[in-house]
């Protein structure tokens, strides 16, 4: 599967309270918390970014609570994948476990800018960069993982698994 | 002779049903106990429900707290509370704990006994990691992971690497484990132990109390953590025997073990710590603070709302004032806190001292209720973060401290130690 979109580029440490504030923690939906995504470091985020836009951040991306409301935030905003040089382990298991595409590559982030168009490649894990040529290996995921994503997400996975009595 | 391991590679080993595991591996893994709160359960809860299962894997193994929105703040929060407690009727759950019976999750589930030596708890919350104070590998995950574990048991690890922190040394005066633990996430940074164990040993950790230890397991997150292991030892035994209700068993990392690193400290150096905005790894000492007036002062907190937090403010504040620009907002972790801190009069001295003190809630650790920061405001907090907005308006600021230093600075005005009083 390959996704086409804009880039956005956010820094290190870009923490769960940054992706969607607890104060819309009372609610649970894409729908209702997409308007917030990214809100407190970025107010117009949510109003300008275009369904197919990559979010691209540096170290640790999505430290801090174990909110599955952040991934879900970003895709109900519309964000198709999200590329960073590392990610907090909870919230890379929560973009797995929803179907949200992430990325960990730092040499893709360290020559991306906001406005750059990147071109993904999910099975390979390719990243090219339209405006400047380049081109990027992202770190390939373990087969597991693969399996995960093949399925949809952890609950597709399970479900076929309860299916086969294992 | 097997190969030496850490204690996280046992406990995971064990629960894998396999004879040894290896950082790196993903593994298959059995939970003695699952957990959500008012916040992740009902995402937990919707996707449980697509898995097309009629009954959780054991309605004795789950802990459901409505503890964060709780007592309901709103009308949407009220109605995830609602979704819990249905979903706690519907099945069965022996574990749920309602507003008045209730605490803040990882204050109360210690108490109560629910987790213990040996166990593999997973929680959908972060600091979920609090209960590797009684020796349990306790981590945090999201509602997904915490739907497929509440239908089957078991749910998917990556077995990490541990790093031993190696604590020696006499603690100065007023220096607890929240101080201990500013300062190694200081040293380390915000993902220095990203995917890894953060696992305590020591002189000095053998020294510290199991509330100061709980304050250190719960913060491990906060360097990125996996989870946060402390040896079980009297201590731990001891406070476990008067709780348990069930057989656990003790895991010890063996001398040889693999670690990934070994760092050492020397207490006897580490002053009170205060973590600057916005990050808990912004960690100064309290002579280098400077003076910085405040608005608010919160202690409480899965990070600081246990007992020897309670003494440690009552101390301070017994007899003192709160200073006339400050609003002081206290916090049980549990109803049995709130119901002893009344009974043995530290309730009397906060209210004599013009402090509110509260009924468990997370509430404002998190901006939610009971203390949410204007623009502009300050507050010094003994919880776990000082991210932007964390507790309340994008221009707020969050100072993270220990007890002894929130209430000294609801005394001064300004954060400072007792030193100071």
């Amino acid at each position: 599967m390959t996704i086409r979109g804009r880039a956005w580029k956010y820094g290190d440490n870009v923490d769960t309270d940054a992706i969607i504030p607890a104060r819309y923690l009372n609610m649970s939906t894409e729908a209702e918390l997409a308007p917030h995504c990214m809100e407190d470091i970025d107010p117009s985020f949510a109003k300008r970014v275009q369904r197919g836009d990559i979010l691209v951040a540096g170290k640790n991306f999505g430290c801090g609570s174990s909110r599955e409301h952040a991934p879900l935030a970003l895709k109900g905003a519309g964000v198709s994948c999200v590329i960073a040089e590392t990610f907090a382990r909870i919230f890379y298991r929560n973009a797995i476990n929803i179907g949200l595409p992430i990325l960990e590559c730092p040499e893709a982030v360290r020559a991306t800018q906001t406005g750059h168009t990147l071109e993904v490649d999910l099975a390979t894990g390719t990243i090219r960069n339209l405006d400047t040529g380049q081109t990027f290996q992202a770190t390939p995921y373990p087969p597991f993982m693969l399996e995960l994503i093949a399925a949809g997400g952890l609950i597709p996975y399970t479900r076929q698994r309860l299916a086969r009595g294992g | 002779m097997s190969t030496p391991a850490t204690m996280a590679q046992k406990i995971l080993a064990a629960h894998a049903e396999r004879e040894s595991v290896q950082p790196g591996e993903l593994i298959d893994v059995r939970a003695d106990l699952v957990l959500a709160n008012d916040i992740t359960a009902p995402i937990a809860i919707t996707e449980f429900e697509k898995l097309g299962v009629d009954r959780v894997f054991d309605p004795a193994r789950i802990a459901l707290v409505p503890d964060h929105f709780a007592p309901n703040k709103d009308i949407k929060s009220a109605e995830q509370c609602r979704a819990l407690r249905e979903f706690a009727r519907r099945y069965g759950i022996v574990h749920y704990y309602e507003v008045g019976r209730m605490g803040i999750e990882h204050a109360l589930l210690p108490e109560q006994g629910l987790v213990l030596p040996g166990d593999v708890v997973v929680g959908a919350d972060s600091h979920t990691c609090t209960y590797g104070a009684v020796g349990a590998f306790a981590t945090g995950m999201g509602s997904t992971d915490i739907a497929v574990a509440m239908a089957t048991g078991r749910i998917w690890m990556r077995v990490p690497e541990t790093i031993r922190f190696i604590y020696r040394g006499a603690l100065r005066p007023w220096v607890r484990g929240k101080d201990l633990i500013l300062y190694t996430i200081g040293l380390i940074g915000v993902e220095g132990a990203r995917y890894q164990v953060m696992e305590f040993t020591g002189p000095a950790i053998a020294a510290l109390s199991m509330d100061s230890r709980f304050t250190m397991a719960n913060m491990a997150i906060e360097a990125g953590a996996k989870a946060g292991l402390f040896g079980v030892d009297e201590k731990t035994l001891a406070y476990v025997a008067e709780r348990a209700t069930r057989p656990y068993t003790v895991y010890a990392s063996d001398p040889e073990a693999p670690y990934a690193q070994t760092i050492e400290i020397d207490v006897s150096a580490i002053e009170p710590q205060v973590a600057f905005p916005h990050l808990p790894s912004n960690a100064k000492p309290i002579s280098q603070v400077g003076n910085i007036p405040i608005d608010q002062a919160v202690i409480g907190s899965c990070t600081n709302g246990r007992w020897e937090d309670l003494v440690e403010a009552a101390t301070i504040l017994k007899g003192r004032k709160v200073h006339p620009n400050v609003r002081c907002i206290i916090i049980p972790g549990t109803q049995a806190l709130y119901l002893r801190a009344v009974k043995e009069g530290l309730a009397e001295a906060f209210v004599e001292a013009g402090a509110v003190f509260s009924t468990p809630t997370c509430g404002p650790c998190l901006g939610g209720h009971m203390g949410v920061l204007a623009a502009g405001e300050r507050c010094v907090s003994t919880t776990n973060r000082n991210f932007v907005g964390r507790m309340g308006h994008v221009e707020s600021e969050v100072y993270l401290a220990s007890p002894a230093i929130a209430a000294a600075s609801a005394v001064l005005g300004r954060i400072a130690g007792p030193d100071e009083l």
